[in-house]
């Protein structure tokens, strides 16, 4: 009996073959880059959590054939300005060892037995509240021992968060480019159809169809493909996440990040197939509309 | 419920197809339009049912001048004009059920009212047992049928019918023009253009005869006899 769906044989067009694969990749795209950006974000703020108030202190060595205090006579220096001075939590002195192991992958084995002039290392924890500012203690420190460095880790952070700016820029640039490619590949395809289906839209016109009404075929024929292609490109974004997510773990490596998401941005990738559907069939209801309202 | 005043049409730069054309058909009127082939009796037509906008002059449906019609209210008084094509234009992918519900289906009717009014005209029509065959599969009559029954389902005001009995027989004809005559008497104001001479003397209504463009008003009696066009008449 009445088991059609659309009086426009829009189920035969070419575009159901192609259209649902053409958004899953873009759903892809997009679904990585955003997992991309958010990921680099965390990364990003884990460190700067993870640095809050850590300062790494260099005692160069003296120079060779200088005069003076000598380079334990330094470090002693330091140290006991530093437990002398109110908010600070904690002071460790890096041993050799330690110092040979940080330098490791870029000297080589055996640093020790080289006998190079390394600087000596002391790790400062500051008390978040109470504690004196970098430059200030810094300040404080070449003054008595002159030569001291203070690295608050700010320059490499500040490093870290242009690039995860600009990863976040690139992402969402990314995201942009595929809306608006989707966007644009729905209105190539609702004008195909309009012209393919030219006469059979002339024949509901004359029997009284209103613009809405062939509109809403062709919305709802966009619809269906564009869920179907988001549901396949969240599928193929979850499952490449996964992989990603699993090597990542496997490798145990403390630099790279994980890929787990929140369990918001999981119902967000979650909801990206529903987005699709929504662009596409607004996108294809304002081409017919548009494109009717031009006819004579 | 129609009326041409001094109405032309012409296809792009081409000449006039139809020129000072001028009559007015009362509510509940029935006319055939005859004439030679080319004279201009499909775009007449067309004219009627808003296919076409007039070249010159004016056309009021319904107390209502077409060309100041928007989109929408052209669409609702489409709705009020049923319309037999020449070459029926059924929609190939649809059964002779849902091509019939198409006009019941734009004007958002139910579903199941649909179906019960659909299948009870089809089956007056003789076709109860094609229900939900495609157009392809039914000859030219029945096909020919399922246009009608798509014109006429939805009671309409105005029908208008392009050689309607072109396809079948004379039987069958006979049985569609009494159709188009049930309707006529329950208000529907009908035009119907036809080269059948028979039934436009069996059938005996005013005739709109078109010849090099123009139009006259015949009366019924007046068929058979040698009513040559005289300009056009009102």
């Amino acid at each position: 009996m009445l088991g059609y769906a659309s009086d426009l044989p829009l189920d035969r067009d070419a575009s159901v073959r192609f259209l649902p694969w053409l958004v899953a990749f873009m759903v892809y795209l997009a679904a990585l880059s955003a997992t991309a950006a958010l990921t680099m974000n965390k990364v990003v703020m884990r460190w700067d959590q993870g640095l809050a108030g850590r300062l790494t202190i260099q005692v160069p060595p003296p120079a060779p054939g200088q005069a003076g205090p000598t380079r334990q006579q330094r470090v002693d220096a330091v140290i006991d300005l530093l437990l002398h001075t109110e908010g600070v939590r904690d002071v460790r002195l890096l041993s050799d060892s330690d110092i040979a192991d940080l330098l490791e992958p870029w000297l080589g084995d055996g640093i020790l037995e080289q006998n190079l002039p390394l600087p000596a290392l002391v790790a400062v924890v500051l008390d978040d509240e109470q504690g004196p500012t970098p430059a200030l203690l810094a300040e404080r420190l070449d003054a008595a021992v002159p030569g001291t460095v203070v690295d608050d880790h700010q320059r490499w952070l500040g490093d870290l968060f242009d690039l995860a700016r600009t990863v976040e820029t690139i992402a969402s640039l990314v995201v942009v480019a595929v809306g608006l490619t989707a966007v644009v590949t729905v209105v190539f395809v609702t004008r195909t159809g309009l012209s393919v289906h030219r006469p059979v839209i002339d024949l509901l016109h004359l029997i009284g169809a209103q613009d809405s009404y062939i509109a809403r075929q062709f919305e709802a024929h966009a619809m269906r493909l564009g869920l179907l292609g988001g549901i396949i490109g969240v599928l193929l974004a979850i499952a490449s996440v996964a992989l990603i997510g699993h090597l990542l773990t496997r490798s145990e490596s403390g630099l790279l990040p994980d890929l787990s998401l929140a369990p918001l941005e999981w119902i967000l990738l979650l909801l990206l197939p529903l987005g699709t559907a929504a662009i596409a069939m607004v996108t294809a209801r304002l081409t017919v509309l548009l494109s009717l309202a031009r006819l004579p | 419920m129609v009326r041409f005043e001094e109405v032309a049409l012409r296809y792009g730069v081409g000449p006039d197809v139809l020129n000072g054309v001028s009559f007015h058909l009362e509510p509940g009127s029935f006319h055939f339009v005859t004439g030679p082939s080319g004279a201009g009796k499909s775009s007449l037509l067309r004219l009627m049912y808003l296919a076409h906008r007039p070249s010159e002059g004016r056309i009021s449906l319904f107390g209502r001048g077409v060309e100041s019609l928007s989109r929408r209210e052209s669409a609702l008084l489409r709705r009020r004009i049923g319309v037999v094509f020449q070459d029926f234009r059924l929609l190939p992918h649809l059964s002779a059920l849902e091509n019939v519900a198409l006009p019941l289906r734009v004007a958002g009717q139910p579903d199941d009212k649909i179906v019960t009014h659909v299948s009870e005209l089809l089956s007056w029509v003789g076709l109860a047992e094609h229900l939900d065959a495609l157009p392809d599969t039914l000859s030219g009559g029945q096909q020919q049928r399922v246009a009608i029954a798509r014109a006429v389902i939805g009671r309409p005001s105005l029908l208008i019918a392009d050689e309607p009995t072109g396809n079948v027989d004379d039987r069958i004809a006979v049985r569609l023009l009494y159709l188009f005559e049930e309707l006529n008497k329950l208000g529907t104001t009908v035009v119907i253009a036809t080269h059948n001479e028979g039934l436009v003397t069996q059938f005996s209504h005013p005739v709109l005869k078109i010849h090099e463009s123009e139009i006259e008003i015949l009366p019924p009696q007046a068929i058979g006899l040698d009513a040559r066009p005289k300009g056009s008449a009102a």
